[in-house]
C-alpha cells in the first residue's frame, strides 16, 4: 500500500479510487499497447523520445493513442534533459522513451544529471528480444549494468505479465523519498503486438524492501527546536530537498517567525525569495561573502535538504567551526556523511517543517531577540562589503549585467535554465529567485548541454510563462540540434548566449591555478549563432555594446511566439567572484577587483 | 574495524550485482561476501565482511538500505554472534608418515579428511576465519596443493533472529 506518496504530487488515492470501478472492466492489450496505457494511467501528460528498432511496438502503440503527447528530441540526451526539466519545473515524474544500445547509452548523461540532483523519472529503453540477449545481438547493450550506478533502481522486464506492475513501482519509486531516475528496460519480444493479455493498472504495491520514512522522529525535532531558540548566532542553510518537498511554504513561515539568516545552495535557490532581506545570498564556492561568513561564524545551523556537497562545505576541517548542525534530510545517507551532524533528523522536509513549527509556536518562537541582533549587525557589515559589485562603466559588456537586465525585463518572473559554467554561476547570483522550481539546472553532474533541452520540458509544461535558457557559447554546442525540437513544437524560448569566447569556467581555472596558461579552453572557429538560429527557423540576434543589452532584450522578449536567440558578445575576460578555492574554508574567499574597492 | 554485516534482501536477479556495484563505485572494501537463497526462496541471506572507521562502516549500512532491494541490513559484529566458515584443502600426503600427521592435525582442528587418493587428502573443516587461517598455517606450504574458502557467514546469538 502506497502511503503518503508525498512530495512530488504525482498520484493521488483518490483518483485511484474513483479509477477502480473502470478497472473491472479488463480489456486485453499487447505489451506495447500496456506501456503505453500504464503510462496514461499514471497521468502522464508528455513522452520525451526517440524511435529505433526495439521500441517499435510501443511506438505503433503509440500511435493510436491520443491522450498522450510524445515530443520528438534530436538526440536521446535531449529527451533527457528535456523530461527532467518538465520534471523539476512542474514536481512531476519525466518520462523518457528511447531504444537499445546506442539510444540508451545516449540517455545515460541525463540520467546520470538526474541522479545527481535527485529529479523524479521513469526512461523506458528497449532492449533486444529475450531470447537473444547477451549473444551481443545487433543494438545490445546490458542497459540495466551500465545505468545501475546513475539510477535509483532500475528494471529488467522479461514478461508481458510484469509490465504493469513494474511501471506502478518505477513511478513510485523515482517520485517517493529522496526522488531520483528509474530505468525499465523491456525487451522487444515483451511488447509483441500479436501477444495479448488481460489489463489493469495496479492500484496498490507493496513493497517490503522500499518504505521510505517521511515523518520525522518528534524527539529529535523537539531537540533541535531547543538548540535552534537558545542560539545566538544561527544560521539556516537550505538545499534541494526542500524544493523537492514543495516545502518553500512552510520554509518562509519558519524563517520570517525566527528572523534568522537564511542561505541557499545552488539546488535550493527560489525555495526562500531571494529579494527578501533575511536572504543572505547563496552559499559555497561562488557564495556570497556573507553567507560564507556567516556560516564560518554560526553557532547552530539548521540544514534542510541540503547535502553538504563539496562545493558547500569548502575544507571540512573548516566547515561551520563553532556550530552545532541540525540536519533534515529524507536520506539517511545523506546525514553525516560529509560533516558530522548533532541532531540528525530523518524525514521529508514538509512533514518535519510542519512539526517543527507546531512546537516552535507552543514555546512562542522565543529566540534570543539581543543576540541575534548583534549576529545581524555583524552580518550587515559582512553585506555592506557589496561582494558582487562589478565594474559598471565597461565599454565591453559584462555578464553581470546582462542578467540583471534579463531579470528586469521578465520582472523576476521567468522560468530560467541553464547550462554549465560562468554564466550558471552568474544567473545564480544576480537572478534573485522568488519562487521554487523556476531555476533548473545541473548542479551535481554540472552537465554542459543540459540548459536547451530542459528549457523544452519547461516550455511544453508551462506554455503560458516565459522561458529563458542562459548558456554559454561552449555549452549551446553540446545539445544544439535541439533548436529544431523546438521549431517543430513551437516553443519560444529565449535563449540568452554569454559568448565570451572561452570556456570561461575553465579560462578561470586556469588563469588562477595553472599562471595563465589557456590550454584548449579557447573556442575557435565558433559558427554565427545568428545565422543558426535563423538557420532552424528560429530569430537571431547579436548584441555588442553595454547600452544595447536591455533594448535588446525588450525586443526579443515582445516576440511573444518566436524562439529569438541572444548572442551577447561580452567580456572575455570576467571572472565569477567571490570565489573559495577547493579545499579552502568559507572565510578565505577572492573577492573581485571591483569588489576590494569596496 | 573488521565487520560482519548481514543483509537480507529480494531473491532477484542482479541483486547481488547491486551490492558489490555500491562497494566499488563507493570505494569500500569487501574481505568476502556470501549468498544463498533462505527457506523464503524469495529471499536472500548475505554475509559480507568488511573494514573501516565507524564512519565509513555508518554510511555502508545506510548505502546498504538505501537499495530498494535489500529489506534489512544489520551488523552482526555489534553483538554475540556466530562466525562460520568452510575450508577445503587439498594436500599432499605420499608417506606414511606425512598421511599419519596430516590426519593428526585434522583430528586437532575437528576437520575431516573426505577424500583419499594415493598421492592426496582433501580435507573439510569449519570454523572462524581465524580458526581456518591456523590451519592452513600449521600445514605445510610446499604440501598444499589447493585452498577453497567460502567466506565467512554469520547469525547472530540468542532467541532473536534477522526476519521480516
Ligand atoms: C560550476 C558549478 C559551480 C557550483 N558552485 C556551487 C556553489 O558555489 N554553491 C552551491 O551551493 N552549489 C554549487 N554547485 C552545485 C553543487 O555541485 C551541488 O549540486 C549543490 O551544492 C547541491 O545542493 P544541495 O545540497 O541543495 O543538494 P541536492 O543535490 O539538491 O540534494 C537534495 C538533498 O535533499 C534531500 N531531499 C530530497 N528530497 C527531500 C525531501 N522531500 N525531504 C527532505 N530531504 C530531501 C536529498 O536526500 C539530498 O540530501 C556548483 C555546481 C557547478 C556545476
Ligand atoms: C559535458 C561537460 N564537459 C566538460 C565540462 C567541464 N566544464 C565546466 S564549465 C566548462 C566551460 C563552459 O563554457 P561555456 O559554456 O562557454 O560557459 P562559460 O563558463 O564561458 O560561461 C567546462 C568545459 C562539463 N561541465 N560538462
Ligand atoms: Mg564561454
Amino acid at each position: 500500500m502506497i502511503e503518503n506518496p508525498h512530495s512530488c504530487g504525482y498520484h493521488d488515492q483518490l483518483s485511484v479510487a474513483a479509477n477502480d470501478f473502470l478497472r473491472e472492466i479488463k480489456v486485453e492489450l499487447s505489451g506495447g499497447e500496456i506501456v503505453i496505457q500504464c503510462l496514461k494511467d499514471e497521468g502522464v501528460e508528455y513522452i520525451f523520445g526517440y524511435p529505433g528498432g526495439a521500441v517499435l511496438h510501443i511506438y505503433d502503440a503509440l500511435a493510436k493513442s491520443v491522450d498522450i503527447k510524445h515530443i520528438l528530441v534530436r538526440h536521446e540526451q535531449g529527451a533527457t534533459h528535456a523530461a527532467d526539466g518538465y520534471a523539476r519545473s512542474t514536481g512531476k515524474v519525466g518520462v523518457v522513451l528511447v531504444t537499445s544500445g546506442p539510444g540508451a547509452t545516449n540517455a545515460i548523461t541525463g540520467i546520470a544529471t538526474a541522479y545527481l540532483d535527485s529529479i523524479p523519472m521513469v526512461v523506458v529503453t528497449g532492449q533486444v528480444a529475450t531470447p537473444w540477449i547477451g549473444s551481443d545481438a545487433f543494438q545490445e547493450v546490458d542497459m540495466v549494468g551500465i545505468s545501475r550506478p546513475c539510477v535509483k533502481h532500475n528494471f529488467l522486464v522479461k514478461n508481458i505479465e510484469d509490465i504493469a506492475i513494474t511501471l506502478r513501482k518505477a513511478f513510485y519509486i523515482a517520485a517517493s523519498g529522496r526522488p531520483g531516475p528509474v530505468v525499465v528496460d523491456i525487451p522487444k519480444d515483451v511488447t509483441d503486438p500479436n501477444i495479448k493479455i488481460p489489463y489493469s493498472y495496479p492500484t496498490n504495491i507493496a513493497m517490503r524492501s522500499y518504505n521510505p520514512v517521511v515523518k520525522g522522529h518528534i524527539g529529535q525535532i523537539k531537540k533541535a527546536v531547543d538548540l535552534l531558540l537558545a542560539a545566538k548566532r544561527p544560521m539556516i542553510y537550505t538545499g534541494g530537498g526542500v524544493v523537492l518537498a514543495n516545502a518553500s511554504d512552510l520554509l518562509i513561515q519558519l524563517v520570517r517567525h525566527l528572523q534568522y539568516p537564511i542561505t541557499q545552495t545552488l539546488m535550493g535557490l527560489g525555495a526562500y525569495p531571494a529579494p527578501d532581506k533575511l536572504f543572505v545570498g547563496m552559499l559555497g564556492m561562488h557564495g556570497t561573502y556573507e553567507a560564507n561568513m556567516a556560516m564560518h561564524e554560526c553557532d547552530v545551523l539548521l540544514a534542510i535538504g541540503a547535502r553538504f556537497d563539496d562545493r558547500v562545505t569548502g575544507k571540512i576541517a573548516l566547515f561551520c567551526p563553532e556550530a552545532k548542525i541540525i540536519h533534515i534530510d529524507v536520506d539517511p545517507a545523506s546525514i553525516s556523511k560529509n560533516v558530522r551532524v548533532d541532531i540528525p533528523i530523518v524525514g521529508s522536509v514538509d512533514y518535519v517543517l510542519n512539526d517543527m513549527l507546531k512546537i516552535l509556536e507552543e514555546k512562542s518562537y522565543a529566540t534570543d531577540t539581543d543576540a541575534l541582533k548583534q549576529w545581524w549587525q555583524k552580518i550587515e557589515t559582512w553585506r555592506a562589503k557589496d561582494c558582487l559589485r562589478y565594474n559598471k562603466s565597461s565599454p565591453l559588456i559584462k555578464p553581470q549585467a546582462v542578467i540583471e537586465a534579463v531579470y528586469k525585463v521578465t520582472q523576476g518572473k521567468a522560468f530560467v535554465t541553464s547550462d554549465v559554467g560562468q554564466h550558471q554561476m552568474w544567473a545564480a547570483q544576480f537572478y534573485h529567485f522568488d519562487q521554487p522550481r523556476r531555476w533548473i539546472n545541473s548542479g551535481g553532474l554540472g552537465t554542459m548541454g543540459f540548459g536547451l533541452p530542459s528549457a523544452v520540458g519547461v516550455a511544453l509544461a508551462h506554455p503560458d510563462e516565459q522561458v529563458v535558457c542562459i548558456t554559454g557559447e561552449a555549452s549551446i554546442l553540446m545539445c544544439i540540434q535541439e533548436l529544431s525540437t523546438c521549431k517543430q513544437y513551437g516553443l519560444p524560448i529565449k535563449i540568452i548566449m554569454l559568448n565570451n569566447r572561452y570556456m570561461g569556467m575553465v579560462r578561470q581555472w586556469q588563469e588562477f591555478f595553472y599562471e595563465s596558461r589557456y590550454s584548449h579552453s579557447y573556442m575557435d572557429a565558433l559558427p554565427d549563432f545568428v545565422e543558426l538560429a535563423q538557420s532552424f527557423g528560429h530569430v537571431g540576434m547579436r548584441v555588442e555594446q553595454p547600452d544595447q543589452v536591455e533594448a535588446g532584450l525588450e525586443q526579443a522578449f515582445a516576440m511573444k511566439d518566436q524562439l529569438v536567440f541572444i548572442d551577447f558578445v561580452t567580456d572575455p575576460s570576467e571572472n565569477v567572484f567571490p570565489m573559495i578555492e577547493a579545499g579552502k574554508g568559507h572565510h578565505e574567499m577572492h573577492l573581485s577587483p571591483a569588489g576590494e574597492l569596496a | 574495524m573488521r565487520r560482519i554485516i548481514s543483509i537480507l534482501m529480494e531473491n532477484e536477479a542482479g541483486a547481488l550485482c547491486r551490492v558489490a556495484g555500491l562497494f566499488s563505485a563507493r570505494g569500500y572494501n569487501i574481505e568476502s561476501l556470501t549468498v544463498a537463497p533462505t527457506e523464503d526462496l524469495s529471499l536472500s541471506r548475505m554475509t559480507l565482511v568488511t573494514r573501516g572507521s565507524d564512519e565509513i562502516i555508518e554510511q555502508i549500512l545506510k548505502q546498504l538500505n538505501k537499495l530498494v532491494e535489500v529489506v534489512k541490513v544489520m551488523d552482526l559484529t555489534e553483538g554475540f554472534h556466530i562466525e562460520r566458515e568452510l575450508l577445503l584443502l587439498k594436500v599432499k600426503a605420499k608417506s606414511a608418515e606425512q598421511r599419519t600427521e596430516i590426519k593428526r592435525l585434522t583430528d586437532i582442528f575437528r576437520g575431516k579428511i573426505v577424500d583419499v587418493t594415493e598421492l592426496s587428502y582433501t580435507i573439510e573443516l569449519t570454523g572462524a576465519g581465524e580458526k581456518l587461517d591456523a590451519f592452513v598455517k600449521a600445514i605445510d606450504l610446499g604440501d598444499i596443493v589447493e585452498v577453497v574458502r567460502s567466506g565467512s557467514s554469520g547469525i547472530s546469538r540468542g532467541d532473536k533472529g534477522m526476519r521480516l
